[in-house]
């Protein structure tokens, strides 16, 4: 019975995953492309996705930008105000590598310094089918427990 | 005396309380997401979106606000589900096995305060500024949609000379239960929180409104509870048009039929307005809902 149960909650978390985006120095790029994702031609919400306004109804969290060093503890902030299990999915270039801010000294220039991350997504910005695709594997890694936030959980 | 148990958990539990109602709410809100969706050029969810939203909240971690109280925090959602679960019980839907009594109507109208006041509650328990806006506009918008919500159903009972709800689902229909309907629909609007009437939970301006802080477990129940109320207060509706017909199957059809049209209306409205602000929603209710509501008492009175 309580398989049952835990296969059923495996399944939801692929079947919903609400999304939630925060932009840590981005030109803006990237959440651009975020916005068609949600709209006619794209459409996430086939796959179950939803934009959330508040962290805590999140599982996916979107991140974009070079991490700048003001936004770093804000980054650190929301990502704990995530109930778990939730992925993370760092969007373009600028959180893998600080992209044309590399080497600036007011970037910490890489997601990974400060939060787990998941995925990454590239291009500059990418494209929309990208991010959904990587939403649907986030979705997926949720189901198998492959996210770093559920495998480090049960590390410990 | 052991009889009237069993059926009371039946009707709590089955038909027309837990089970169904969550069936029933669940597939009415994927059908107002879908046809939203299908006005925008989009495809929309599956069908079993709102059913997965929902385990999948149970499967995650609660994180309880710092200097909430943890018991108030797990309660008001319980509180309002059980109120809203024993309202449901009470609905004289086709084949119920339900409870019914004189006064029952009285009883109703209570319960489906409650999950409201839960909200209210709610958002100002977990300090969360937005919570608070929300709550501020819910409760000020309960006192606007109350108008034409309970100034048609007394009409009803003044006419039918009965606060009884299974009298309500035998009544003949009538100009006053077509024009009681009409009422009952334009409160329905603020009780579901659509569009020009989504002021609690503006998404744009206020976040996610009263649960913002709300996650996991909880907000699973929350959102259980809206299902339930949505098919409640659509039930409440569709059982007005029931009572002309003699078998239970019409009557299960014609209740369906009245509860998907009822939603799809509210779903054209829903895309068709803007938000209002919280005092042009009040005004429209206290000038438009006393209009209704005295056109809903002079029917039910002289025709």
């Amino acid at each position: 019975m309580s398989n049952i149960f835990s296969r059923l909650i495996q399944t939801s978390r692929r079947r919903s995953p609400w999304v939630y985006r925060i932009n840590a120095g981005s030109c803006n790029g990237c959440d651009i492309e975020v916005a068609p994702c949600f709209s006619p031609r794209y459409d996430g919400e086939q796959i179950g996705a939803v934009l959330q306004g508040s962290p805590k109804h999140t599982d996916i969290l979107l991140i974009s930008g070079p991490i700048t060093l003001r936004t770093q503890e804000m980054v650190k902030d929301v990502y704990q105000q995530i109930p778990s299990p939730k992925a993370v999915i760092a969007l373009g270039s600028c959180p893998a590598s600080g992209n044309v801010f590399h080497g600036s000294p007011t970037i910490v220039g890489s997601a990974e310094a400060v939060i787990p991350v998941d995925l990454y997504v590239p291009g500059c910005p990418p494209r929309p089918q990208a991010i959904l695709e990587a939403i649907q594997k986030a979705s997926v890694m949720l189901e198998k427990g492959e996210t770093r936030s559920q495998r480090e959980v049960s590390h410990e | 005396m052991n009889n009237w148990w069993i059926n009371a958990i039946l009707a709590l539990l089955f038909w027309p309380g837990l089970l169904s109602g969550a069936l029933f709410g669940w597939f009415l809100l994927w059908m107002s997401r879908k046809f939203i969706a299908r006005l925008q050029g989009r495809q929309g969810p599956p069908f079993y979106q709102p059913f997965f939203d929902f385990w999948k909240l149970i499967g995650k971690k609660t994180i309880i606000p710092n200097g909430v109280n943890p018991v108030l925090f797990y309660a008001l959602p319980i509180i309002g589900l059980i109120s809203i679960i024993f309202a449901l019980a009470l609905l004289p839907v086709p084949g119920s096995s339900g409870i019914s009594f004189e006064g029952d109507l009285v009883l109703l109208i209570y319960l489906i305060e409650m999950p409201v006041l839960m909200d209210v509650i709610a958002g100002y328990v977990t300090r969360s500024v937005y919570a608070q806006v929300g709550a501020t506009r819910e409760a000020i918008l309960t006192i606007a949609y109350n108008l034409p919500f309970l100034g048609a159903l007394i009409a009803l009972a003044v006419r039918l000379h009965s606060f009884k709800l299974a009298t309500f689902a035998a009544a003949p229909i009538s100009i006053a239960t077509i024009l009681a309907a009409v009422a009952l629909f334009v409160a329905l609007l603020a009780q579901l929180k659509v569009n020009p009437f989504s002021i609690p939970n503006a998404e744009q301006e206020i976040v996610a409104g009263i649960h913002v802080e709300y996650n996991g477990l909880p907000l699973a129940l929350f959102e259980l509870t809206h299902a339930l109320e949505t098919s409640l207060l659509v039930g409440l509706i569709s059982i007005l048009f029931i009572g002309p017909f003699t078998s239970i199957w019409m009557k299960l059809l014609i209740f369906f039929v009245v509860a998907v049209v009822v939603i799809l209306l509210t779903n054209i409205t829903a895309a068709g307005t803007a938000r209002l602000k919280v005092q042009h929603a009040f005004k429209f209710y206290w000038t438009w809902g006393i209009a209704a509501t005295v056109l809903v008492v002079a029917a039910a009175l002289i025709l």
